[in-house]
């Protein structure tokens, strides 16, 4: 099975819930995550679609081990993550990468461009870094010159691009994408989608989308996750879940994305 | 006849850049219109305009805005407020910062009735309980006694609807609504906020950046760049064929999931570079 | 899209421009007050008590801004005055600074227990009043300058503390934090090079405000007589003499209470200008 990236096995996440803390002793819990299991290939680009609340965030940061599961196990390339600490996690943390919902709040606005892009590199202890941030810059499609920007002097869609060229270049084998294009108009959201499919081609990515949107993943995904209430729903090929929505989520889901279109009617 | 009419409407930042050039526009009662651009385009703008909210930044500088033929900014402060009070309410995008959350949810329905309009309390309240439930809020009266933080975000945006529509307004502004919805819950909230609105007889300003929620909610639109017109027409005529080059942009760059072939197109630089020149053109014809 | 935002510009930095000058005028006094000095500050002479300043009648001009009752030259004793107050101000400032921000960020970025304790303790010290504090600390310490410093630290780190806990706590929830951890960066490496740059301007602020409130807690202490011997010349102590002479010879009194005002004012305001100044997106 070396074809597999991920092997995912009754993963549960639990988070506490405050708001219902008692005035003395631990607040109860909610379960996010409730017990998944799934694999992903290599190569796979994997739609994480769900409504808020679902755990499609979480899940994701999971599997990043950006968040420490309560149990189960998460097989990357071989290697069991879920229990491993921050310390034994950093020399495996070059191999997957992440790019963030709000790339304003993701990118240090204190750091040019060229800084930012460079910082991961550096601790990761790469050669040759001026000409690997240029090269990251230019398959994002940013000249060169952006490297002395601020974040704060870019529009969205080219700091949304810069994250993702944070993430590429460390040549990571997986790639999580957090609802990276919902802030953005459907312009610099067409964009962004088309460079992430390029992207996908060229260096043969593993990407897991996290979305809300059905709609901006029909293209890029290869499969798709759909989770409600800390469960997955629906694990099906994207042809197949779209042509034929086995679930009744699903299928709401569907229904209720606004075609750009008069003549479609809602029931 | 039209219930909104702007003419000529001109926002200005403090130092003189443009936020609105020349907005000219109409809303009949009973009619949906849809404020569509990209972000700056200054779509919510005009409705802050029409709302006498424009941020301390920003100053109307020139322009008409006719509500029920009567020109507001010739109005005295005092009565101009009273008017807008009294016709015109908004729908807000973010409906978890439009409720104070140490408030319960009946008074903040109640206020405007009883504050504006002078209803006693008593009245006010059966009034607010008739409303949730014509917005399918089960049980009103308990959803009045809560606090924000206890309901969902499409309750809070139920809400926020029943409270704009409580005063009888003759006009209701709706900035981006359901942007921090789910779909499904998105869904239900266009079809109710239609729903009210076609029973009230309610002229509705409806500023979206998303071209599916225009063709769901909406009977004519105005598409935005750059605070200018670029297009103004009816919801079918657009969707069949959108006569500006970037209208049809737009339109091109928004996913349709049924159409897993189409690819996605941005609007390409040549067309940005059009309009730009267009808006260039129209503000040098001004300073002529 | 062209974002009409960036067109709005920012007040050119006039306050940072008069507040900076005052303590640089203050900070030369201070330096060069043997050498400026007309007179001994200590120096008596009763019958030169209770001069007017240069401009009233019976004034003397070797005593430009005039005498106390004990004929000692008033702007000689503010020259040296300076020297005290700055002393305290820069050091006592610095020291709060180091101890309240250390704990404040290690509070809020490393949060579990080491935060419990943090902010118990902060909350106890809060419960104590703290001029009385003050009065407390110096009795068992005994009065002098290095007294005065610590009194000021042990009573003012909680000021930094608890402003910077709850800055480091919002920025160490941003994604950029997040981001990373992703690219392995270490929890000390996060703190010192993520979270610290974007707290500074904050620290910054009220790096300077402290200093402002150090140079006011001297004067207090002072005026109570319990700053340090009382043959040397520091505001506090004038203005609590020259409040006994009030009616006799305002500009006793009134000189010094100025000189306090405006130095304590330009700290706090050069601390505002500084912050715009250190932050990229203001910039």
């Amino acid at each position: 099975m070396s074809d597999l990236i991920y092997r995912v096995k009754d993963l549960r996440v639990s988070f506490p819930d405050l708001s219902r803390k008692p005035l003395f002793g631990a607040a109860p819990r909610i379960d996010v995550l409730k017990g998944l299991s799934f694999d992903v290939a290599k190569g796979d680009v994997l739609g994480i679609v769900g409504g808020s609340g679902s755990g499609k965030s979480t899940l994701g940061r999971a599997m990043i081990r950006l968040l420490r599961p309560d149990s189960g196990s998460i097989l990357f390339e071989g290697t069991e993550i879920a229990e491993l600490n921050e310390d034994e996690l950093r020399p495996l943390r070059k191999q997957f990468q992440m790019i963030f919902q709000d790339p304003m709040s993701s990118l240090n606005p204190r750091r040019r461009v060229g800084g930012i892009i460079a910082g991961p590199l550096r601790l990761q202890g790469f050669d040759n870094i001026p000409s690997r941030v240029d090269e990251a810059l230019e398959m994002v499609g940013l000249a060169k010159r952006f490297s002395e920007r601020y974040p704060h002097e870019l529009s969205g869609g080219q700091r949304q691009r810069v994250g993702i060229a944070r993430a590429i270049a460390l040549k990571p084998d997986f790639i999580l994408a957090d609802e990276i294009v919902s802030g953005l108009d459907v312009s610099s959201q067409a964009q962004v989608l088309n460079l992430l499919e390029q992207l996908v081609r060229e260096l043969g990515l593993t990407l897991a989308f996290v979305s809300h949107d059905l709609s901006v993943i029909r293209r890029l995904c290869t499969r798709i996750f759909v989770l409600q209430k800390g469960e997955i729903v629906e694990n099906a090929p994207t042809a197949e879940l779209f042509d034929n929505p086995k679930s009744a989520y699903t299928r709401a889901l569907l229904d209720a994305i606004p075609l750009p279109d008069p003549d479609q009617v809602w029931s | 006849m039209s219930y909104l009419t702007t003419k000529d409407l001109t926002v200005r930042l403090r130092n003189g850049a443009p936020l609105l050039r020349k907005v000219s526009l109409a809303v009949k009662s009973g009619e949906v219109r849809a404020l569509v651009g990209e972000s700056g385009a200054g779509k919510s703008m005009i409705g802050k305009a029409v709302l006498g909210i424009l941020p301390r930044a920003a100053k109307l500088t020139g322009g008409e805005i006719l509500l029920d033929g009567e020109d507001l900014l010739t109005l005295p402060p005092k009565q101009r407020r009273a008017k807008i009070g009294a016709k015109v309410a908004l729908i807000p995008q973010d409906p978890l910062t439009a409720l104070n959350p140490s408030r319960r949810v009946g008074p903040q329905i109640t206020d405007r009735l009883v504050d504006i309009l002078g209803w006693k309390r008593k009245e006010a309240e059966d009034r607010a309980v008739e409303l949730l439930d014509e917005v399918h809020i089960q049980s009103p009266e308990r959803v009045m006694r809560s606090y924000p933080h206890e309901l969902s975000g499409g309750m809070r945006q139920r809400i926020l609807i029943a409270s704009a529509f409580a005063a009888e307004p003759k006009l209701i502004i709706a900035d981006e609504p359901t942007t921090a919805l789910d779909v499904t819950v998105q869904k239900q909230i266009l079809k109710l906020i239609r729903e009210m609105q076609e029973r009230h007889d309610t002229a509705l300003l409806f500023v979206t950046h998303d071209l599916g929620v225009v063709s769901k909610i909406s009977q004519s639109l105005t598409v935005l760049y750059a605070g200018k017109v670029i297009e103004e027409t009816d919801v079918r005529t657009f969707f069949a064929a959108p006569k500006h080059a970037y209208s049809r942009a737009l339109l091109a760059a928004t996913p349709k999931y049924t159409d897993p072939d189409g690819s996605l197109m941005p609007v390409p630089d040549s067309i940005i570079s059009e309009v730009e020149q267009e808006v260039a053109a129209f503000d040098a014809q001004l300073k002529r | 899209m062209r974002d009409a935002r960036g067109q709005v510009r920012r007040m050119p930095g006039l306050r940072l421009w008069l507040s900076g000058s005052w303590l640089l005028i203050l900070i030369l006094a201070a330096v060069f007050a043997p050498m400026i000095s007309p007179h001994d500050p200590l120096e008596q002479d009763l019958f030169a008590a209770r001069l007017p300043p240069f401009w009233q009648q019976g004034a003397d001009p070797a005593f430009l801004l005039g005498t106390d009752s004990l004929g000692r030259d008033l702007l000689s004793r503010m020259l040296y005055g300076a020297r005290l107050a700055l002393t305290v101000a820069l050091v006592a400032g610095t020291l709060t600074c180091l101890v309240g921000a250390t704990l404040g960020l290690i509070a809020g970025y490393y949060r579990g227990w080491a935060d419990l304790v943090i902010s118990r303790l902060v909350d106890i010290w809060m419960a104590f009043p703290p001029v009385l504090f003050a009065i407390l600390l110096i009795a068992v310490l005994g009065t002098g300058l290095t007294s005065i410093i610590v009194a000021i630290v042990v009573i003012d780190w909680t000021r930094f503390s608890r402003v910077v806990r709850a800055e480091a706590m919002s920025q160490g929830a941003m994604d950029y934090v997040a981001s990373a951890q992703v690219a392995g960066r270490s929890r000390l490496g996060i703190a010192l090079a993520e979270i610290l740059p974007n707290v500074l301007p904050t620290i910054v602020a009220l790096l300077t405000l402290e200093m402002g409130i150090a140079v006011i807690v001297e004067a207090i202490l002072s005026f109570v007589n319990l700053s340090i011997s009382t043959d040397q010349p520091t505001w506090g102590g004038m203005i609590a003499e020259g409040r006994t002479s009030i009616y006799q010879a305002w500009w006793v009194l009134v000189f010094p209470l100025a000189a306090l005002f405006l130095t304590v004012l330009s700290f706090s305001q050069l601390g505002e200008g500084l912050k715009d100044y250190f932050d990229p997106v203001l910039r």
